[in-house]
Order: C-alpha cells, then structure tokens, then sequence
C-alpha cells in the first residue's frame, strides 16, 4: 500500500556525543550522500541544522528521521522535569521501595534516590481490585486539588498511577480528565495509557520516567521543529525509537519514554540490514566505545527485543526495546594489576577525556587504545576521528611497563598484547551470553562492528566464539544515520488478560486482539511515511499456571476480514514450542495461562537499496596498498601491509596479516585471517582457506 | 576479567586461567537464570532463593559460583556436597548419571525448604567435580504452610526430613520418591515444577561444561580451579593483614526462641592476627527450644556472607575461607545436632552476620556498616476460597539497610543473606484473596547517623476471605545497631484486628495459628538500618529535607539531630547551630 506521501531524498540523523552523523538519501535517483558535523551539547538543533543544510536547501527535503540521545542523556544524567505523582491511597512509596532489591550482590552500600520527590507524591482515596471491580470510585475533585497542589509545588509534569489499573484503567482514566482541567500544560498521563501490564513497580517507574522526559524531549523537539519551519521545511519529520522503529514527532511528545535508546536502536537495524542483503542473516552487532562495548542479536534478520530494562539501580523502564547487552570494556578501559596479583581490564574507564594515555591529556594508567597503539593495530600517525594529531606511543609503552608488563613479570610486548586478550575474552563473552547462552550456534552467525573500535577486534571474535565470519560495513561511523532512513514504522501495545488457556472463550480473544491491532495500526497510518505495507504481529506472554515468569509465544496468526481466527489447539502448540525452545521438560498436565497479549503494527519501508554503498568501478587492489608498518601478533612483530580501505574494489582479496584503514575505523586482519570486498562495499573477514 | 600471574604452582596459561574464569562463572550464572525463569515458586522465581556452582571432586570445596546466586547458599553449598561425597565414600557405588536430592539441615543443609540435587560430573570415567542445584521449595509438610513454624520444639514439626538420597539412579529417575514428596507438601505441583526447574538447570550445566572440557581438556581446567582458590586466598590475607591485629568483641540478641520469651545472646570474639583471622562465637547463648538454632555448616556459611559483604573484591569459593578459624561449640545454639528445630534459621543468621559486621567496625571503623534491619519476618496468610479451593500467601519483607561510610542505608532493601526481590503487590492480589491497604516506607524507622539508616516498610493487608496468620520475625525487642556513634533503627511490630480489636503477638514478632476473619486487616512494620556516626554532624539541610519528605518527625529532627525547623517547615539556622552547640558542650 502506498499513502501517496512525498517521496522527495529522506535524511537520517544521527545525534552522537561528538558528532552528528547524517544519512542522505534520494529514494527517486537511488543516490546517497553522507555528512558528518560537530554536535553542539546542549542546543543539538545547531549542528543537526547545519549538517542538512550541507544537502542543499533544507526546504527541498521530503523527511527526516532522527537517531536522539536527548532522552537516553537527560535519564543517566539525572536531567528530566520536576514530576508530581498521583497515586492509590497508602502506595505513593511504590517508586522509592522499587522490588526491595539492592544495587549489587556483595556489599551494602550506596543508596537510591527516585525521579520523583516524596513530598511531589501525593495519594487520592479510590480503588480496584485485582479483577477489575471498583472497590471505591475515584473523586474528580480530590484529584483536582492533588494536581493544582503539585502544580504549585512546581512540578513540571504530572503522572497518575493507581493499583491495579491494568485490569481496568476507569479510575485512572477519570483522574486524568480531572487533572486535565487544572494542568496547566500538556505533560500529564496515566499510568493505563503507557503500559497497561500487571507489575505496580515496573508500571509506576515507566509513567514516572515518561513525564520525567515528557518537558525535556518536548521541548527538544519543539527547537527542531522551530529551526525546520524557519527553513521553510514542510515534510514529515520522525524519531527513532528504542524498538528499532520509527514514530512520528506527535507521539514522541507522548511516549518520550520509548526514545531511551533511540541512537543505538537505529544502528542495530542498519547493521542487520547490510549484513541481510550480504547474505549473513544471522548477526552479532557490536558497537566498541570508549567505556563499553554494546552487543545485540539478529536471527534471521530479525532483532531481538527485550521487554523492559534497567537504566541504572532502581531506574526500570518497561517497553519493548531492541536488546542490547552492554559491558564494560571499551577503548578507554584502563588495565592494572590488583593486590591479587590479577591483571584487570575495566570496568574502570579512562573515558574520551582524559582518555587513554597516548591522547596526551593527562591520564597516566595504560587503556585498551594504549595497548593497540603498542602493539601497532592503531596507526598513531593517523588517528581516527581528526581530532588528535597524533598518538603518543612512548607514554603508552610506559604506561603498560609501569602498570602491567613489572607486577607481573612480563614483557611490555607480552603485556600489551595480554591486555587486548583479555578485552578480547570479555567481548567474547558478551557475544556467547547474547547468543550461546540463548541457544543459537556461533558457527551459523557473523559479527558486525560498527563505531569505531570494533573492527580492531573482529578477528578475535571470529576465533574465540567460533564466529562464522566478521563483516565490516562500509561506512561504520554512519551506520546509526542510515538506519534511521531505512527502519520501518513500529507501534507497540501490551494489555494485560490473565486467562487460563483451558477452554478459553476464543471469540473474545480475538475481539480484543483485532481492537488492539485497529488501534496499533492506526498509529502507524498517522506516521505519514510511505510504506509498502503494514504487518500485524502478535505475542503471548504465557506460562503453566503457578510460575510467574512467562515465556514469549509468538503466534502464527494476523488479521484478515475482521478476525485472527485464534482458537486453543493453535496457542497451546504455539506455547509448548515456545516453552520448549526454552527449557528441556514440557509440564503435561499443569495448565497454561495467557498472562499478556501483545501486538505491534509495522509499517514496512520501501526497499532500500544497499547496492549504492558500493565502491565505484576503476579501483584497484594495488591502488589501495598504503605502504606496511609492523603490527604485534601472537608474540612476535609482522611486517604488515597496510591498505586504504575505501579504495579496495569489489572482489579485493586480501591474506592476513593486514590492516585496512579508513577515516572513521580501522581493520585488523590477524594472519590466520582473509578478508575480501563484497559487491556492497563491506569487508567481509574469514578464516584463511587451507 | 582477569589473569594470574605465572609464579604460581600451577603452568596454566594466564590469559587461558582468564578465559576460563569468565565461561565457568557463565555457566553458573545461565543454571541460576535457567532455574529462575523455570520455577514455579515466587520465591525461587522471583526472590531468587536458589544458586548453581561447581564444587571439588574429593572436598566438595566450593569451586565456581554464579554472580547472582543467594549469598547464603553460596556458603552452604559445600557442605551439601561434602554430605554426598561421604554417603557415597560410606556406600560406594557412585554412577555418572546419579543425581542425589536431599533436605536435610545438619548434613549440609540450611532449613527444609532447601532442596539440593548434586550430581558428579565424570571424565574418562573418572569424577572430574560436582555440581548442584539448590532452591527454596514452597511447603514440606509440617505444622505450619510454608514451614516456618515459631513454635516447633523439634524438626518434626517442622516438617519433613529428606536425607541425600538418590533421585536418579544412573539415569533412571525415581518415581517411588516423586511419589512420597507429593503426599508429603500442601503444595505438590508447586514443588513438582521447581524440581523440574533445577533438572533444566542441571541439564544445561552438563552440556555447557562437557563443551567446555571438551574444548580445554579435563587437565587445564583443574589447574584453573586451584588457581581460583588460591587468588581467593591471597586476596583474603591481604585485605585481612590490612586490618590491626587485636580481639575485638561485639554482642546482640534475638528477641526469643519463640517458645519461651528468655533473650538469645549472639557473642563473638574476632581475633585478628596479621594475615589470619578467628571467629569464635563460644559465648552465645545454649540451645534453644525453639526453632532458632543453627547446623554449624550453616555459622560458616553466615559468617561467608558476612564477610564477602565487607570485602567485596574477594572471589566467592573457598579460597577465601583458608586463614579463618572458626570457633563454634556445640554447647551453643550455633552448632546444634538433630533433631532440634532450625526452621528459623534465617533469623539467627543475620544475627551472627550483625555481629561480624558490628566487630568489624571496631576493627576498622572505615569499613563499618551498621545494622540492617535483620528480620525476614516470613509471613504466611492462608484460607480457602469460595470453591473451597486451598490458598497460602507465604513472603519474606523487606527494611533499611545500615548507614555506611559512603551514604545513608538504603530504603526498603533485602537481606544480606539474599538478593531476594519482592514480589509485586498485583501479582500477590491476582494470585491471593487479600488486598493491600499499605504499602509505604515507615517514618521514623531509620537510626539516626552522619549517614542515617535506610527506611524500613509498612504492609497492611485486608483479608478478602477468613485466614489463618502465621509470623516468624524478630527485632521487635532488640533493634538493629548503629555504629560509630550512629543510635539504633526502630523494632519491628505486627498487628492484627480481631473482634476484641487490635492484637499484637505475646512473643514479640512471631505468632502461629491467628485466625482473622474476611474485611480484617494485618499491619507489619519493619525496622529501619541502625546509624552510621554522629547524628550531630549530620548536613542540617538534609536533615530538614528528610523532614520536609516525611521520612523523620520534626520531634526526631531536634531530639536525634538537634536541627530546628521553623513553622513552615524550613531550617532554622540559628536554633539549629544553638541546639548543636549546647549539645556538644
């Protein structure tokens, strides 16, 4: 289906810490152009603006889609609104007592101060029960006076949760109109409206977080807003959102809460989508920045969501998010010896400033940069990102001598290279937890780095995990903006229905998930973005009666006349498939349950054809050569040969040792590695044929 | 991630040693997650009262732990393995697909709850190590639903008693016993889930650690666990030898055994001398009546917890237990033998983790963490449903946490002894015929300190149906210390309405068989964490604002604090500099 919008070039941006990086594409020519712009901390809308203004008239631009961290930035920095919060009598604590769990499993210290103040807490009589029925009916007027009270006190933002709303949201739903008529602003929602699931904790922090940001992703928006009418830009503008799919700015403004991780989202989805149309379905994406390294799973194309996550202790937000698992080995992690006498990579991290020791800027403790720049896989006479002139390969030699290579009795050669095994191990071990750990076969899946740090490791990856191969995008620093051009439009829901399985009135089933899928859908149909078309999908959260965790069932129904036609035998398959894949022993016997139903309606982007990244014809392999440099493998020096990498042509095949280079990342080929150019510009890594 | 260093007695890799530390910790933390996911009690599921590792093949010593295991199994857990190599070095036959079961408490056990399957993971057929499974099972039988009976005066009202026996037999799974734990719980398919749970996990463990082995080879993989140990080890004596040498001596009390009101004493003398250290806890109290003794596998296993909460980097395995001579006699309630009644044992326990922390902070005041709140009060509601269907609505609640050198303790946290969370209160009234009337942190709970305690709770509860109530607490005679000058958190009190009005337990904190009728409530109120330096010192402006969030009255501000406020609620700065002063002089 096709909506008939403006088809004019649609451009991705991508708002990163240093830079913004924008994707433009013109979807008549089949034609792209990237730009690459400083970020402006704190008014984002300067650079976003100028990098479309390097396309030419802003006003000629059919859309936009941004990649933003405002929101992700204002929740770790603790940076959101002043919330006031609307709640059950007897639960205005809910948000501070969390699930009583601790920060950490050894040691008791460290304390947990919550989004919402206690005094902006305020608690109305009303309630319901855990089946719906109203035990005591909500008064208008004594939510008024909580709101106008709030309102005074400052707060900036309101949100109502009440006990048990997610089986019957009418308490809540009449405060929220109550509150309506003496909010002094748009930033107020229910608890009902976000996240309608059982679970008053996970319910009450995703409300609380979502008018946290409401002010701050609102006003964000606004600014941008401003600055495109200014350029007399009148097509459509868009966000990203933690799901991977697109939303219009609209509900944006009410859901802010969905952008947590917008920017990394975006470049999961591009990620999957060149390594699709290089034939490698299944991939392990890995983003190495300076504190961490971020990992997620494609099977089949597909990316893994998760279903809540935990921004920092006792911050939970619960809405379906693309899965990303993070830890703490990064460029900047620095590397010492402990009273053990145990070499320790991270978690601590040097950062980007002071940075590693060879940026010159003060740090003294050796980082896993300073370790590649030893071992010579990081050219120091040629840094990326253009920021630094050169590396400072002594004090980095110095640093790992002092810190590592003497306490524990090693070479400074040894030393260095045992730092990067190490970092090596743990990324190893991130991608075995997201993809061993879920049952998959590493042998059947490739790695794709994007960032800048990750192709130094690929080769590692592909030998410590028993990776299929490894392949590099061709442009690794764009990869965030171009998957803003190319994810599809997504809207979640989730309700809650707590239904034993056994002989369930299918009919009413089915009538609620054609009422959710209408309502989904139509959010996807006021995106405005042309699509191809738009797929309904349905997932259970099930379990057998008397377990409270669930298992994903995923149901092999759509909608079609007005019905799903659901029935038990499907959904009892679907579940013991599902709980199978999961654990070894089915429960024959013990009834199952339908806990959730959830459904998402995805607007499917026109083919985007990733054949324009290729490299132009006329290159050549000997064209590219760059000279060579020695490079530190497996205890001793190679004389490697260097290589331009954005020069190589299609089919360049290149035997390892090797290091391809290009502005924004370097490539490490080990020497037991091969790497070759497919026919869309991307390096792809193997094992060296025998 | 780490490496050892190579002067070590072993020719293992460094970076291998690493990589294995890594994967092997994996393997336990994916038994952890696999049994969580699986289970069908919320109190393995969500409280996460279980834990996975690998143990020595001829020790039992513990050799690898997952990350998220419950502390206090982690302590334990070797002594459950030890109990199977000795049956098997009594009785032989040992075979690689045997999976043993048991719960007994003084042969490596905790409570009866506890239900452990060890199995031996053999290699070139010979056995390589162990590996188990443990995990809180809902209800055994006995007097009280979910076991925690207050009153029990031996282990047979406490419930049933499994000693190790085998569940599978080379393979071969046990129907004939299936068949006796069923008749023997209120709760058969519950537990019939969570054994079926702990198989999963136990089936992943092999296969993860087969792959494992079979990548490393059997030879590589046993140099890496004697060098775990022994990092562990090191670690311990260095952070120990930090500490000067001395007896320092710390003392606290239970409220009662819950049969008779007389005290229990919890006494130890911590001696340190350079890189060693002795617990000795001779002069507690004797055995009690009731259920409030400990098996002396379960002291260490504390005692373990108590001190990887202090020194955190140390690695959990049994390294870290060798410069540490305990000191438990049986002439105290530390040690006891069958059959008397432990079911308690939770509340002893943080008991003698209190005073390991509480003689610490003598020892080196810049580690000292006050009291935690230190009661699980393990509250049972139970009735029958209009169908006459049977419900038991069984949890452990939560309290403050000590204030520490770093910050105030933190609100409404879970025990030392466990990661535990709780569960939500719309999954208790979806599950249960009960509606919650209070959920909220509890003002004035918290000692006061430089850095104050954390906050303890409220929980009042309506029952929608009649219901028999069952308490097992303590602190509601003793509270939780401060330290360093900090006063102590607020005792625990339980409430109930009756016909006569309201009622609170004649033995503080615990109470069997209250039967309330539909429409009337019970109210918990838990202890705060004790304080942590001089209340006096405390920012007066925190002070105020903690008034100002209703966490402390305004009467505790000026009487704890000295801090004034005036009458709009903001910081008198004059009064308040006046009363700190007059104080001080």
């Amino acid at each position: 289906m096709s909506n008939g919008i403006s088809t004019g070039a649609i451009v991705g941006v991508d708002v990163g810490g240093t830079f913004t990086d924008l994707f433009h594409y013109d979807e008549a020519r089949g034609s792209f152009r990237t730009a690459k712009v400083p970020s402006n901390r704190g008014d984002e809308a300067v650079g976003f603006l100028a990098g479309l203004q390097s396309f030419g008239a802003v006003a000629e631009l059919g859309s936009i889609v941004h990649g933003t961290t405002v929101g992700t930035n204002a929740l770790l920095e603790r940076k959101g609104a002043k919330v006031g919060l609307i709640t059950t009598a007897g639960f205005r604590d809910v948000l501070e007592m969390r699930r009583r769990d601790r920060r950490q499993t050894w040691g008791l210290w460290g304390d947990f101060v919550p989004v919402v103040d206690r005094d902006l807490r305020l608690e109305v009589a009303e309630r319901t029960l855990a089946d719906g029925t109203v035990r005591a009916a909500v008064d208008p007027e004594e939510v008024r006076d909580a709101a106008r009270r709030l309102a005074a006190m400052g707060a900036e933002a309101l949100a109502i949760v009440f006990i048990n709303a997610y089986a019957n949201p009418a308490n809540e739903l009449a405060a929220l109109e109550a509150a309506r008529a003496v909010w002094p602003n748009a930033n107020l929602e229910c608890s009902s409206r976000i996240l309608p699931e059982i679970r008053e904790f996970e319910r009450t922090s995703t409300t609380a977080l979502n008018a946290y940001l409401q002010p701050v992703v609102g006003s964000y928006l606004a600014k941008l807003d401003n600055a495109l009418a200014g350029e007399g830009f009148g097509g459509r503008f868009h966000i990203v959102q933690s799901n991977g799919g697109v939303m219009s700015t609209d509900t944006a403004r009410r859901l802010p809460v969905r952008t947590a991780l917008s920017g990394p989202a975006a470049g999961v989805i591009a990620a999957a989508a060149i390594a699709k149309a290089a034939g490698f379905p299944n991939v392990i994406t890995g983003d190495l920045g300076g504190t961490s390294f971020d990992v997620s799973l494609v099977v089949e194309g597909q990316t893994m969501l998760a279903a809540q996550t935990t921004i920092d202790f006792g911050l939970v937000v619960r809405t379906p998010m693309i899965e990303i698992t993070t830890i703490g080995a990064g460029g900047g992690s620095i590397a010492g010896v402990d009273p053990g006498g145990m070499l320790q990579v991270g978690p601590e991290s040097a950062g980007s400033r002071p940075g590693p020791v060879c940026y010159g800027q003060g740090n003294s403790r050796p980082t896993l940069t300073d370790a590649n720049v030893l071992l010579g896989r990081i050219n120091a006479e040629r840094p990326i990102g253009g920021k630094l002139a050169r590396l400072d390969v002594d004090a980095a030699r110095t640093a790992i001598a002092t810190h590592v290579a003497e306490p524990l009795g090693l070479d400074v050669m040894a030393a260095a290279e045992a730092v990067v095994r190490i970092a090596n191990s743990k990324m190893a071990g991130a991608i075995r937890l997201v993809s061993i750990e879920r049952g998959h076969d590493p042998a059947k899946f490739a790695a794709v780095p994007f960032g800048g740090g990750g192709a130094l490791h690929v080769g590692a990856l592909i030998k410590e995990v028993g990776l299929k191969a490894a392949l590099v995008p061709r442009f690794p620093g764009v990869t965030s903006a171009l998957g803003c051009v190319i994810a599809d439009i997504r809207h979640d829901q989730v309700q809650t229905v707590n239904l034993p399985l056994a002989g369930i009135d299918a009919a009413s089933l089915d009538r609620r998930m054609v009422e959710e899928a209408t309502a989904a859908r139509a959010v996807v149909e006021s995106a405005g973005l042309s699509v191809e078309r738009i797929d309904l999908v349905f997932e259970l959260d099930m379990h057998y009666i008397g377990q409270t965790h669930t298992v994903a069932v995923p149901l092999p129904v759509s909608v079609a006349n007005g019905t799903t036609g659901v029935d038990e035998a499907t959904i009892r398959a679907a579940f013991e498939r599902a709980y199978q894949a999961s654990f070894s022993r089915l429960l024959p016997g013990v009834g199952a349950k339908i806990v959730n139903l959830r459904t998402a309606a995805i607007g499917r982007r026109p083919h985007f054809d990733l054949a324009a990244l290729a490299p132009a014809a006329g290159t050549t392999v000997e064209g590219a050569h760059a000279g060579s440099r020695p490079v530190w493998f497996d205890g001793a020096w190679y004389e490697t040969a260097v290589y331009n990498r954005l020069d190589l042509p299609v089919g360049a095949h290149i035997q390892g040792p090797a290091i391809l280079e290009q502005p924004d990342a370097t490539t490490v080929i080990d020497p037991d590695l091969s790497a070759r150019v497919d026919g869309y510009g991307n390096v792809i890594v193997e094992r060296s044929a025998r | 991630m780490t490496i050892q260093k190579t002067n070590q007695n072993t020719t293992i890799d460094p970076v291998t040693l690493a990589v294995l530390k890594g994967r092997l910790e994996q393997i336990a933390d994916e038994m952890d997650a696999t049994l969580y996911r699986s289970a069908f009690n919320p109190i393995i599921a969500e409280a996460r009262d279980a834990c996975h590792g690998l143990y020595h093949a001829e020790t039992g010593a513990t050799l690898v732990q997952g990350t998220n295991g419950l502390p206090i199994f982690v302590g334990a857990m070797a002594f459950a393995v030890k109990a199977v190599i000795d049956k098997v070095a009594r009785e032989g036959d040992l075979h690689p697909d045997d999976i043993f079961l048991f719960n007994d408490p003084y042969d490596g056990g905790t409570h009866l709850n506890d239900f452990r399957l060890v199995r031996p993971i053999f290699r070139q057929g010979r056995l390589f190590c162990w590996m188990a499974s443990v995990g809180h099972w809902l209800d055994i039988g006995g007097n009280v639903p979910g076991n925690f009976n207050a009153r029990a005066t031996d282990s047979f009202q406490e419930g049933v008693r499994i000693p190790p026996v085998k569940l599978v037999k080379a393979g071969v799974m046990n129907h004939d016993l299936l068949a006796i734990l069923a008749a023997n719980s209120r709760v058969p398919v519950s537990n019939y889930g969570d054994l079926n749970g702990q198989l999963n996990a136990l089936d992943l463990g092999v296969r993860r650690l087969t792959e494992l082995l079979d990548e490393h080879g059997e030879a590589t993989v046993a140099a890496a666990f004697d060098a775990f140990t022994a990092r562990a080890e090191a670690l311990m004596r260095s952070a120990l030898s930090k500490l000067p040498d001395g007896t320092y001596s710390f003392e606290d009390y239970l409220d009662n055994d819950g049969v008779t009101a007389d005290r229990l004493r919890i006494a130890l003398d911590l001696t340190i001398a350079g890189d060693r250290m002795v617990l000795d806890f001779s002069r507690s109290s004797a055995p009690c009546a009731g259920p409030l003794n400990i098996a002396y596998s379960t002291a260490v296993a504390c005692c373990y917890v108590a001190l990887k909460h202090v020194f955190t980097d140390v690695p959990a395995n049994a390294g870290c237990l060798n410069p540490i001579t305990f000191v438990i006699p049986e002439t105290t309630l530390l040690a006891v033998k069958p059959p008397k009644p432990v079911g308690g044992y939770t509340e002893t326990i943080l008991r003698v983790i209190g005073v390991v922390f509480g003689a610490l902070a003598l020892a080196d005041p810049a580690r000292a963490t006050a009291a935690p709140f230190g009661t699980i009060n393990a509250l049972s509601l139970a009735g029958h449903r209009p169908d006459g269907s049977r419900w038991v609505m069984f949890s452990f609640f939560g309290g403050g946490l000590g204030g520490n050198p770093e910050s105030d303790g933190l609100n409404h946290a879970n025990n030392p002894i466990s990661t535990a969370t709780i569960p939500p209160v719309e999954i208790l009234e979806a599950a249960y015929p009960v509606m919650f009337t209070q959920w909220a942190l509890r003002p004035d709970s918290a000692g006061a300190g430089l850095h104050r305690g954390g906050l303890g709770a409220v929980y009042e509860i309506e029952a929608l149906t009649a219901a028999d109530v069952f308490l097992l607490g303590e602190r509601g005679v003793f509270a939780p210390f401060g330290v360093a000058g900090g006063t102590p958190a607020a005792l625990n009190r339980f409430v109930w309405q009756s016909d006569e009005g309201e009622k609170s337990p004649p033995l503080a904190s615990k109470v069997t068989d209250v039967k309330i009728r539909d429409g009337q409530r019970v109210r918990l109120e838990t202890p705060g964490g004790g304080g942590w330096g001089d209340p006096k010192r405390r920012d007066a402006a925190a002070v105020a604002r903690d008034v100002r969030f209703g966490y402390l009255g305004a009467e505790a501000a000026r009487g704890a604090y000295g801090v004034a406020l005036t009458d709009d609620g903001t910081l008198d700065v004059a009064a308040t500099a006046a009363l700190r002063e007059s104080s001080a002089a």
